[in-house]
């Protein structure tokens, strides 16, 4: 039973710095880190210590509440070192990785029920991949999920097509849904902007599309069109890189954690594909690519280097690690700058979702966005914006009220259980007051987790 | 450019926190902000390009759409002066006379509401917020021209204090201020308020000759006093109507300067259409429903023509639409829309103590606002509720 499902609302930011589809290098790390914070609501248990030797699947910590979660490095080597901040929490946990990736071998057979799947992801190290709804956190082991989802398309700007990215990888791909439909049933959504999709005839799944602008391609849109997930239930989110790790571990019994990420962004030289390990550090990737040009009259800084996308991803240094999660790394200019009367005048280059700047005159110009906030936060006082922004069954405003007053009964009525930070990341980007609303949305889930708990 | 800069980088410590100033700090970033956009990146994590549009912004654009009714306010302040005494004047002389009326009512509306907006930010340590920039050029436009500075004074002090500060400030507050303020004036000083004395400017003033027989009322004064429509119509068309040659407060006579204003803000996104569409569509209703129903000869004037009428169409273009004290659900705000247009005819049509429903009508809808949310919530969380039990 497939269908096409075609979403109205929301908004795709034409920007500068798209990726070129070739694989312009490989890049094998000489340092990876695994970052406790890219894992919300997670405390980190160490299982080495420093000097210890590793192989690829090898744990480095585990999970405080939930210890059979395992955080494994995706390459051999030994622990260099173990970074901590203010009250000695952990920030990275860093492999010196060897030449020649040794892996661990993983036993794979009889994959045929729920528990074996489990405890394969489990042991390996692959199950932080398996996010859950609600609450955006790594799924839980103990807990049956309804289903499993795989939105195949990222629809935010500079995002990377896994249309390209995959296009060799349909086979493992194919054997990481084959185990996900173990787990519960697997839907896959397609993305109906894309002629013959590469994933049109995977098997084992329920396949639908959708057509529509950013956020389309978020899995919990997705799933609260096909599956919506209400109270005391879960669904599983898996990218779809992710989902070939897990392929790659079910055919070869090894944690192969290679991916091709996008590096994107109108700082880049020359934006294309580079070929890495998950977690490695980023200086040789990033090495002859940033344009280091400020904006005229910028201090500090003259770039961004962000982990993920313009909308969702975090900033990194330029001897950062890569995310957990990261798909790509995009490159924009820093704007701390003063902007004359910038409020006042016409705008012909300013980017507004509002029709407030006259650049609506120029619908196709593509953009050089910067980091500067064009504005101080106010009080919530436009309404109407974030209701043609996020495109689910879900007041966005009310919600966020609800939140930020604490209030968990109404939370989990208006929908708590159904949303990410990234379902609001649009609102965020077009809020006229300023506030930083995928923080808040954190902040809520945080609190239920905490309560459930 | 970068001369300005470097001085208020220079000055700036003066206003901090134990530099010469810190009384002033709210004062002094209300003003830096006006000339830069402050220079603030986004966070680590999140969003890390934001929308150019911010508050100021947004308050602009409702600045500019009140521009086109302004500027005919002021014109039409002194034409009917002018018609009054006889004199002739020309499109100029019309125009200076009526900015020269209306310029200290926009001064005093801006000074009295301005200083008390300053002073709590800084009670607060907040920065200003700048929503008053509309309410303050909303007060003047709602005003009778001939109403006493003072008045105006008094009226803005207490819709800013009574109508928002107390409630928290920018965001927080139930009631529009601007409308506040009219309905202070309305109720406090009702001699002075109603009637027909206030409507054009002078018309009180006993040394000013008036020619024989002009009538400062407004039309729908008159038309409460049982003038029939077409005895109205005798003395302004509906080409009057509709383009605002008519007696009434300083910016609500022109509906197609008011139109040129609702464009602007549905256009830039600014205001709601569906609470001014919806609107419309109220008072349509409910004016057919007096013309099929109705005894009276006021019930009996033509259903559309109330849109031309009175301060309707300047009240749910720039009041109604006011997205803090409106529904704040997008189902709620055609509801709320609906009601004004209805409640604003009930009460112009069917209560002879109020000339003017509009503002009563917006009123009382903006205190049923939250209410009305509250059942689109409901509704919200229904639907989610019997996904469950529809299983």
């Amino acid at each position: 039973m497939s269908k096409v499902i075609k979403l109205k609302k929301g908004l795709d930011i034409n920007l500068k710095g798209q990726a070129e589809k070739t694989v312009e290098k490989t890049v094998s790390p000489t340092f990876i880190s695994i970052k406790p914070s890219d894992f919300p609501c997670v405390k980190p248990h160490l299982e080495v210590r420093q000097g210890d030797k590793v192989k690829a699947g090898d744990v480095l910590f585990t999970d405080k509440f939930r210890p059979e979660i395992r955080f494994c490095s995706p390459v051999s080597g030994e622990v260099a070192e173990i970074r901590r901040a203010e009250r000695r929490r952990i920030t990275d946990v860093i492999v010196k990785a060897d030449s020649q990736t040794e892996y661990a071998k993983f036993e794979v057979k009889d994959l045929n029920s729920k528990d074996a799947v489990k405890e394969l992801f489990l042991k390996s190290g692959v199950w932080p991949y398996l996010r859950q709804r609600p609450f955006n956190i790594i799924a839980d082991p103990q807990q049956d999920a309804k289903a499993v989802y795989i939105s195949t398309f990222d629809s935010a700007p500079l995002a990377a097509d896994y249309q390209f990215v995959l296009k060799d990888q349909l086979e493992a791909f194919q054997a990481g849904v084959d185990a996900l439909s173990k787990l519960a049933k697997v839907y896959i959504g397609l993305d109906g902007k894309v002629a013959s999709n590469i994933f049109a005839n995977v098997k084992n799944a329920e396949i639908n599309t959708f057509e529509g602008p950013h956020p389309a391609g978020n899995a919990g849109v997705q799933i609260s069109y096909v599956c919506p997930v209400n109270k005391g239930e879960s669904v599983i989110v898996v990218n779809p890189q992710d989902v070939v790790i897990i392929g790659r571990l079910v055919k070869n019994g090894i944690y192969d954690a290679k991916k091709t990420i996008a590096l994107a962004g109108s700082k880049v030289k020359n934006p294309a594909y580079v070929s890495v390990v998950a977690n490695s550090n980023i200086d040789s990737v990033l090495e002859g690519k940033i344009d280091e040009t400020p904006l005229e009259g910028v201090e500090g800084e003259a770039v961004r280097i962000i982990g993920g996308n313009v909308l969702t991803g975090t900033k990194l240094s330029k001897d950062g690690f890569l995310g957990f999660y990261d798909n790509e790394i995009t490159i924009i200019p820093e704007g701390k700058y003063y902007d004359f009367f910038g409020w006042a005048l016409p705008g012909l280059k300013k980017y507004s979702f509002s029709h407030t700047f006259f650049s609506w005159l120029c619908p196709k110009k593509q953009y050089e966005l910067d980091t500067n906030m064009h504005g101080e936060k106010r009080a919530y006082v436009v309404t109407g914006t974030f209701e043609k922004l996020v495109p689910m069954d879900i007041l966005p405003l009310q919600l966020i009220k609800a939140i930020l007053a604490q209030n968990i009964e109404l939370m989990e009525e208006l929908g708590i259980y159904e949303v990410a930070e990234e379902d609001f990341a649009l609102c965020e980007f077009a809020d006229t007051s300023k506030t930083d609303i995928q923080a808040i949305i954190r902040k809520g889930l945080d609190l239920m987790v905490s309560e459930t708990r | 450019m970068k001369a300005l800069r470097k001085y208020l980088d220079k000055i700036k410590p003066n206003f901090e926190e134990g530099g010469k100033h810190p009384g002033l700090k709210s004062t002094f970033e209300a003003f830096e902000s006006f000339l830069f956009v402050p220079n603030g990146t986004t966070a680590a994590k999140g969003a890390h390009i934001r929308d150019s549009v911010d508050l100021k912004r947004t308050i602009t654009m409702v600045i500019i759409a009140l521009i086109p009714a302004l500027l005919f306010g002021m014109w039409n302040v002194g034409y009917f002066h002018h018609k009054m005494t006889g004199e002739e004047a020309g499109l100029f002389g019309n125009f200076f006379y009526g900015l020269g009326q209306v310029l200290p009512i926009i001064a005093v509306s801006y000074i009295s509401g301005l200083f008390l907006e300053f002073l709590f930010a800084q009670i607060r340590k907040e920065q200003v917020n700048e929503g008053f920039l509309a309410t303050g050029l909303l007060i003047p436009m709602i005003v009778p021209v001939d109403c006493p500075l003072w008045m105006v004074a008094v009226a803005t002090m207490f819709a800013v204090l009574i109508g928002k500060e107390v409630f928290g400030g920018t965001g927080m507050n139930i009631v529009n201020p601007a409308l506040l303020a009219r309905a202070f004036l309305f109720f406090a000083y009702p001699a002075k308020m109603s009637g027909d004395q206030v409507w054009v400017a002078g018309f009180g003033d006993k040394d000013v000759t008036k020619i024989d027989g002009f009538s400062g009322a407004t039309p729908l004064g008159e038309l409460a006093h049982g003038t029939t429509f077409d005895q109205l119509t005798s003395q302004y068309s509906i080409c009057d109507m509709f383009m605002g040659y008519i007696p009434g407060s300083i910016g609500e006579t022109s509906t197609l300067c008011i139109l040129i204003g609702a464009v602007i803000l549905i256009w830039t996104g600014v205001a709601s259409w569906k609470i001014m569409c919806s609107g419309v569509l109220g008072v349509l209703c409910m004016g057919l429903l007096l013309n099929t129903f109705g005894e009276a000869a006021y019930t009996q004037i033509p259903f559309w023509s109330h849109l031309l009428l009175g301060g309707f169409a300047f009240g749910i273009v720039f009041m109604a639409t006011d997205p803090v004290t409106a529904a704040q659900t997008e189902t709620g705000k055609w509801i709320y829309g609906f009601l004004i247009g209805i409640v604003a005819i009930l009460v112009r049509v069917v209560n002879p103590a109020f000339p003017e429903g509009v503002m009563l009508a917006i009123l009382l809808m903006n205190v049923c606002a939250p209410l009305i949310d509250h059942i689109v919530i409901r509704q919200n969380v229904k639907r989610r509720l019997s996904r469950v039990k529809n299983k």
